[in-house]
């Protein structure tokens, strides 16, 4: 794959940079000229790996999160990556309506989510080492075709 | 969070706006509770227009919530979703519990249709 632009970010593991960490990834994304569809999508994405690293793979509001994007010519490549807890069983984590929280009106979707709005959704996770969720979105530039077009 | 709310009957109507994720979703949980404290409130819609993101954290919101009326057996409706959010609700199973409307009226609307 043919790399042409990257990006990381890192920030403390405060829910409020779940916004910034989301409107972030899309700006940059949007060199790719995606529609707002696919914005949208990347966005949701990226707000639920974010948010498991913060209150999945921490438990305090003092460690770092990682995201490192990269962009090609068609895609856009996510990695979200924490040093927390890490995972027993990745299988499980991601079932539909799965949640090590429910106190926490936690909805188990997360990973549902992720794996439906972007094209590839892979998890590496070891208990004690932490997380790193990689996610590819392909942008499929029928805007450009639109606008060409018409 | 919350903008406006207002009272028709037995119906409460309430405004979100901004962004519905893990940051926002206490707010907006312990403020929705306040209100349905008042047990003469049987349905809820909620005005989506103005809130611009949702993940699945709010998802977490309006299933709760909608538990607490379902209890009290009414309609837990929602009106004016963009195309994320009916994404989101869609692959959630939520669109088969909640009421889905395009205008708050027609939720109104519809809440009268069934308790009649
Ligand atoms: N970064 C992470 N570190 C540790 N555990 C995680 C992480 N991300 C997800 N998990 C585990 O996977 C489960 C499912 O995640 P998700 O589908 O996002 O649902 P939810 O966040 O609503 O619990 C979580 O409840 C948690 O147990
Ligand atoms: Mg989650």
């Amino acid at each position: 794959m043919n790399i042409k632009n990257e990006m990381k970010l890192e920030f403390l593991s405060r829910s409020q940079n779940e916004a910034f960490a989301r409107v972030a990834v899309a700006a940059f994304a949007a060199q790719l000229d995606p529609t707002l569809e696919e914005i949208a999508d990347i966005k949701t994405a990226v707000s639920e790996a974010v948010t498991n690293a913060i209150i999945h793979g921490y438990d305090n509001p003092n460690e770092m999160v990682h995201v490192r994007t990269q962009i090609s010519d068609y895609s856009v490549i996510i990695e979200v990556i924490d040093h927390g807890k890490g995972m027993e069983d990745v299988e499980l984590a991601r079932q539909p309506l799965y949640t090590s929280k429910p106190e926490l009106e936690r909805s188990g979707m997360g990973f549902t989510v992720m794996e439906t709005f972007m094209d590839k959704v892979e998890v590496n996770s070891a208990p004690g080492q932490g997380t790193k969720v990689r996610m590819v979105k392909y942008i499929s530039h029928e805007a450009d075709e639109t606008r060409r077009d018409g | 969070m919350l903008t406006d709310n207002k009272r028709k009957g037995d119906i409460l109507i309430v405004g979100l706006s901004g962004e519905l994720d893990h940051h926002h979703s206490a707010e907006v949980r312990d403020a929705l509770d306040r209100l349905l404290d008042d047990p003469s409130i049987r349905h809820m819609i909620l005005n989506l227009r103005h809130l611009h993101f949702m993940d699945s954290s709010g998802i977490g919101v309006f299933m709760g919530r909608y538990k607490t009326i379902h209890k009290r057996g009414g309609q837990f409706s929602i009106a004016n979703i963009n195309s994320q959010l009916a994404r989101i609700l869609e692959m959630s199973g939520l669109y088969r519990i909640l009421k889905v409307h395009d205008t708050v009226e027609q939720a109104i609307d519809g809440i009268r249709g069934e308790s009649e």
